[in-house]
């Protein structure tokens, strides 16, 4: 897996590329796979493949990280790549993230379906598509676009130069581009989020290379390490500092949309709705830490260099971008109704949180990666662990022929199998009829009662939901005290403010879906907006009121949870622990994020 | 006497320290109290079982729970009697230490340690603690014995007796306390026990109402303790006796008169002093044992302990040593008449109680020449009051739980062992020789008659109304015991005889004696009444014995001879009886009360003490708070709602941006952009070109 070891080359440290070169290889080896593999034997190939890949480039970023702390960074391929002990943290970060998502992505639950369309190509709603549903067809390509999308992601916050950067920035794009159109129910509107997704991508990337082009122009290299030698050492286009400040300013826009800030945000909500949920996970942990990776390296090494009165205006652009971003994210996901969204906005608002950790990127103290190599691990994990919960809770289709109930089920409210219980004893799975079971449920009407019901699940739904509020002994609260600590540590103290009012209206969407799961009763069935086929588009300003109800549905349609395959259980089970591993214990992780807390130009 | 305010005068301590000089009593007689000792002799160190055993019976008679139903009763005995036979050892073995070395604190650990403040627990063990500590578990284990009888068909009988056991291990905190801090625990731990053992029998709305308006007063009092640690603590830095006591004679009057006053809102509370009396009547809803025990003997005695403990604070305070005295005589006056027209047997008697103590708080204020006798009256009353209580308790058991006295009469035939004990007690509180009321009672009245200070008016107005307490006393309780046991049946007997009872229409009774378990306690607190005053008084042996604590005392006259006060009490107090002889025993009593005088329909509602509280402090308590919570749901609920409201409507017309269409979500980040780069250009910041 590794044939990196042939190609030794004097002028280049192929040693530092093992984790990326892994990681991509594996991708490659998995388009063969899906070329040259038997149907069978393929899903479980792409599996060990894509989890070992991650598991290996995990082993070689621990085996690197001693040797990049000693040397304080390596630059690689003539600066294009330069793994430093921060690039290699975000790295590490990426991975273990990526590994808890692949697990998600993997699980096929009791239905034994993936949350992926059969065939992604299929006009939604064709016979076409219906005899591959039929067929059991599995979309094995999902793991090489996942390992690219990792690739990507692990260049991404390790890039020496701006070029290198976008390239980048494509690689980890467009397989999620194609990801997120492959949600196996709701057709139209995955679809829909992917085409959007795309070309609001596209617009921001078009932003992005405008502002390397006069960043360019300025200091006459897209390479980081010129681009603040040029700013230090005034070598400059002449009086033209400006420039720099635009194109920086440009470029960060870029990032910024990335991960998901106010006023290039939109796109967010949609996507994450429409996606595959273990592919919204996937993107809202790791794409935020790749993400972040890159902003703070733009930010320390030409940011920095910016002469202060430029810095200071820098500085104020991020005090308004974070504002933004947290208001906005908090007083939308206030009033959001469906769950994936609501994860969305929240996942908007901890981009502003971290913004908060940002803005003293001047300073050289160290304490703002800390705080955002810090957060973007919590957050991951609460991310990753919430989305895979998403994933379990299931709609129930309206039922033509009568099931039999669980015996779970049948205890509470007056349910779809009463009468029949004559039949129970045939039940002998959790789903008695694996057509029967649908979506995700992700209204939110839907979770009530969740707790009473499975209250390991809703517990641990609970601890994330509690630990993306700031809640002490959660691993969000220390992420949040740090990230406002360092704010305050620079004078950005109104920042620090507003993030704490803003995590406090925050707790109340969190607190609500608590009370939710926990202590109101479920409902009984009551018209619930129809499943499958739904319309294409649910934008928030028309989702709340659409969505067809039918009365046949109203009656039988009930939400169950479905099991698990082990995979899911696991990934939860690790997010669990560190969630509370990290609130309870988090100065050993403080300290290692400290020490990553170096760059190399 | 110096003017004193308050509030100012807490800055200028040591100044006003200063300028009052050694010319106040305090001077005189603190040489003489006995500092305590921190060497424990050896089985002092018993003491913390005194605590500890009770305390143990009501852990375990609650822990256990209904297991516990069958045995539970002597258990709790058994543990109170424990603590009575410690008692006696620690006694007995401070008789035989010589009276300078008889006080003596007990540390047992350190507690709060914070700042200046370090408060450890302790127990401080003299012939004050060691003289209560003996009166409350004894009468507390006759009671308890007692109780075994009475509650005997109440299922919650183990409850009971948990509930009893820890109030005897909360008095004996209060009681043994080394500082006021822990005094505080055991002032609240009793609090809890009155409350629990008056609500006792809740299911009765009444019981659970009473209950909760003795717990209310009392919290009005315990604020006073509070007010009082605060004030030690910022006067002394210290909360402990020690400390306080050896500091108080250097302190000011200000602060002083302060804390004087602070605890003597805390003595009203607990002991159902003027003006916080109210509760006190209606505490009787509790089981009769509860009544005997804490609303008799012990608990509402802790004002009068707390006044006589804090000696050396009002001894250096001589405006709260006056008002200490003014509620003592206007309380007693104010029992005494409300108890002239209770027909309620317990209600009657709990007025008296009232009054009593009224007796001893007087005392308590006279200085150092009435505290030996503050405490000698309590003491003889802890025996009388309790065995009457006893007494009315053993008549109710024989009349179907009736306590209308216009429905007993003649009762002394059918219970013979009631009659005799409560007679012996009857005669008691009246202050005959040689009964135990005599002995102090007539001191205290004599006490009264000193003047203070060489101010005779106070020696004629105290003194006045202590002995023309004596004599309404002598009324009521001759009206009480006349009515119960004397005079004609006023209940139906069911023999239908006309010229027999003069009440056919009642329930059915027939009156008997009580069992030996209820008759026992009485026989030993009768006798109690008897002699425990004349062999206390022998020699001064009393007033000797609490020395080390109260000081020695200069003789001095009061404004009548002695023997003049001695005639003078008794002639009113034989005229009090033969009223009531006249009025209640010889006269037939009409079971539907009469309508009395104006006075009488007073003193029937308790001189208008509940409406008056209602008035000035229910009515307008309930505005206050309604209007609180008025404003709490309109500004602070109001502001806080209207903010998520608008937190929420924001939302919903930020949410109509995010309309699902690309070109508009392009836009916005457009907007947005050129948003930054304005920003960016346009912001000159201070450092800037």
């Amino acid at each position: 897996m590794t044939p990196a070891a042939a190609f030794v080359a004097p002028t280049i440290e192929w040693a530092y590329l093992v984790p990326v070169i892994v990681v991509l290889v594996a991708g490659v080896v998995g388009v063969l796979v899906e070329a040259f593999v038997p149907d069978r034997a393929r899903r479980a190939v792409q599996l060990v493949l894509a989890l070992g890949a991650l598991a290996g480039a995990l082993t070689s970023i621990v085996l690197l990280w001693p040797d990049v702390l000693e040397r304080n960074g390596v630059r690689v391929l003539g600066g294009a790549l330069v793994v430093d002990p921060f690039g290699l943290a975000v790295q590490g970060i990426v991975v273990v993230l990526a590994l808890l998502a692949t697990l998600v992505v993997a699980d096929r639950t009791s239905t034994k379906q993936d949350a992926f369309a059969p065939t992604g190509a299929a006009v939604p709603g064709s016979a076409y598509e219906d005899l591959a549903r039929r067929r059991g067809l599995e979309q094995t390509e999902v793991y090489p676009l996942v390992l690219f999308a990792v690739g990507g992601m692990m260049i991404f916050p390790a890039t020496g130069d701006l070029l290198t950067m976008f390239v980048a920035l494509e690689v980890l794009s467009l397989p999620l581009y194609v990801l997120t159109a492959l949600a196996r129910r709701r057709r139209l509107l995955s679809q829909e989020a992917s085409f959007k997704y795309f070309l609001l991508g596209a617009f921001a990337s078009a932003i992005f290379i405008f502002g390397v082009a006069l960043v360019y122009g300025f200091a006459g290299s897209v390479q980081l390490a010129e681009v603040r030698g040029a700013l230090l050492g005034g070598t400059g286009l002449d009086g033209m500092t400006s420039l720099v400040l635009l194109g920086l300013v440009m470029v960060l826009t870029g990032l910024l949309f990335k991960v998901g800030a106010a006023p290039f945000h939109s796109w967010t909500p949609d996507v994450y709705q429409g996606a595959p949920t273990p592919i919204t996970g996937f993107m809202a942990a790791c794409t935020k830490a790749a993400a972040f990776g890159a902003l703070l390296r733009v930010l320390y090494v030409v940011g920095q260099a910016l002469p202060p009165d430029l810095q200071e205006k820098l500085v104020v652009a991020l005090w308004v971008v974070a504002i933004l971003t947290m208001v906005v994210g908090t007083v939308i996901g206030v009033v959001q109704t469906d769950m994936k969204r609501l994860l969305a906005y929240s996942s908007i608002a901890h981009a502003g949180f971290l913004i908060v950790a940002l803005v003293g990127f001047g300073e050289l103290s160290g304490f703002g990666v800390r705080a955002l190599l810090f957060y973007l691990l919590a957050y991951g994990l609460a991310t990753i662990g919430a989305f895979a919960v998403v994933t379990l809770v299931r709609e129930r289709a309206p039922q033509p022929v009568v099931v039999p109930a669980e015996a779970d089920l049948a205890t509470v409210g007056a349910g779809a199998g009463a009468g029949t219980s004559g039949t129970a004893a045939s039940a002998g799975s959790d789903v008695p009829d694996a057509g029967a079971v649908l979506g995700e449920a992700t209204h939110l009407s839907e979770w009530a009662g969740l707790g009473r019901r499975s209250p390991w699940l809703a517990g641990a739904f609970a601890l994330f939901l509690l630990s993306m509020a700031g809640i002490p002994l959660t691993a969000g609260f220390i992420a949040k005290f740090t990230a406002f600590q360092s704010a305050v540590a620079v004078g950005a103290w109104p920042l620090a403010l507003i993030g704490v009012l803003a995590s406090a209206v925050a707790v109340f969407f969190y607190v609500r879906i608590i009370v939710l799961m926990f202590f109101t009763p479920t409902p009984t069935p009551t018209p619930t907006p129809q499943a499958a086929g739904g319309p294409g588009t649910a934008p928030d300003g028309a989702s709340s009121t659409g969505g067809g109800t039918s009365p046949v549905a109203a009656l039988t349609s009930r939400v169950t949870v479905v099991r698990s395959e082990g995979f899911t259980t696991v990934a939860i089970a690790i997010c669990v622990i560190g969630v509370i591993l990290l609130g309870v214990l988090p100065s050993s992780v403080l300290d290692l994020a400290f020490e990553a807390a170096k760059f190399r130009p | 006497m110096p003017t004193v305010t308050l509030l100012p005068a807490l800055a200028h301590v040591g100044e006003l320290g200063a300028l009052l000089p050694a010319t106040l009593p305090a001077a005189l007689s603190a040489q003489e109290v006995v500092p305590a000792t921190t060497v424990v002799p050896g089985p002092f160190l018993l003491a913390p079982l005194l605590i500890l055993l009770p305390l143990l019976g009501a852990a375990v008679l609650l822990l256990v729970g209904r297991r516990s139903d069958r045995w539970g009763a002597w258990f709790g005995v058994l543990m109170s009697a424990a603590s009575f036979v410690v008692a006696l050892v620690v006694f007995l073995s401070m008789l035989s230490l010589p009276p300078d070395e008889r006080v003596v604190d007990h540390r047992l650990f350190d507690w709060i340690a914070a700042g200046g403040l370090d408060v450890g627990v302790g127990l401080r063990l003299d012939p004050l603690s060691v003289t209560f500590v003996l009166l409350v578990t004894f009468v507390g284990t006759l009671i308890h014995v007692y109780a075994v009888a009475y509650m005997e068909h109440d299922k919650d009988r183990r409850r009971f007796f948990a509930y009893l056991n820890l109030f005897v291990a909360a008095m004996l905190v209060l009681v043994l306390a080394d500082s006021y801090l822990v005094l505080f625990v055991g002032w609240e731990g009793v609090g809890l026990a009155s409350y629990l053992l008056i609500g006792f029998w809740n299911h009765e709305r009444e019981n659970a109402v009473a209950a909760k308006k003795a717990f209310i007063m009392n919290r009005v009092g315990d604020l006073g303790l509070i007010v009082a640690l605060m004030l030690m603590f910022a006067g002394f830095g210290a909360v402990d006796f020690a400390t306080v006591f050896a500091d108080a004679p250097e302190a000011g009057t200000a602060l002083l008169t302060a804390i004087g006053l602070a605890l003597l809102v805390a003595a009203c509370g607990k002991s159902a002093q003027f003006p916080l009396q109210a509760w006190l009547g209606d505490a009787m809803a509790g089981p009769t044992p509860v009544s005997a025990l804490i609303h008799a003997a012990t608990m509402v005695t802790a004002g009068v302990y707390l006044v006589v403990r804090s000696a050396p604070i009002y001894e250096g305070a001589p405006t709260a040593q006056l008002v200490v005295v003014v509620v003592g005589a206007v309380t007693l006056l104010f029992g005494a008449i409300i108890g002239c027209a209770k027909d309620d047997i317990k209600k009657a008697l709990a007025a008296s109680t009232m009054s009593q103590i009224g007796y001893m708080i007087l005392a308590a204020g006279l200085g150092p020449i009435g505290y030996a006798f503050a405490i000698f009256h309590l003491v003889t009353h802890g025996f009388f009051k309790a065995g009457m209580f006893l007494g009315a308790g053993s008549v109710m058991h024989g009349m179907n739980d009736g306590v209308d006295m216009r429905r007993f009469g003649a009762l002394s035939r059918y219970m013979k062992v009631t009659w005799i004990t409560f007679g012996l007690g009857w005669l008691a509180i009246l202050g005959i020789p040689p009964f135990s009321g005599f002995w102090s009672k007539d001191k205290i009245i004599e006490a009264a008659f000193v003047p203070i200070d060489g101010q005779e008016w106070r020696a004629w107005v105290f003194g006045g109304v202590a002995l023309l307490g004596a004599g309404i006393t002598a009324f009521y309780m001759s009206r009480l015991f006349f009515m119960t046991f004397h005079g004609h049946k006023r209940w139906n007997d069911g023999s239908g005889s006309p010229t027999g009872p003069l009440s056919t229409d009642g329930p059915v009774q027939h009156p008997h004696e009580s069992p030996l378990l209820m008759t026992a306690p009485m026989v030993v607190l009768a006798v109690g009444s008897v002699a425990l005053g004349g062999l206390l008084a022998f020699g001064n042996g009393f007033v000797d014995w609490l020395s080390p604590v109260t000081g020695h005392v200069e003789h001095a006259d009061p404004v009548l001879p002695v023997w003049a006060l001695v005639t003078l009490t008794l002639v009113l107090v034989l005229l009090g009886v033969l009223l009531a002889w006249r009025q209640f025993a010889v006269s037939r009593v009409p079971i539907v009360p009469p309508r009395g005088s104006v006075l009488t329909r007073a003193a029937r509602k308790d001189l208008y003490q509940d409406q008056v509280n209602e008035a000035v402090f229910m009515r307008p308590g309930q505005y206050l708070t309604r209007s609180l919570v008025y404003g709490d749901r309109q500004m602070v609920d109001g502001g806080w709602m209207g903010l998520a409201g608008l937190v929420g409507a924001t939302g919903e017309k930020l949410r109509g941006m995010q309309n699902g269409f690309v070109r508009s979500y392009a836009a916005t980040m457009l907007a947005g952009l050129i948003v930054i780069v304005a920003v960016v250009l346009a912001v000159t910041t201070g450092t800037g070109s």
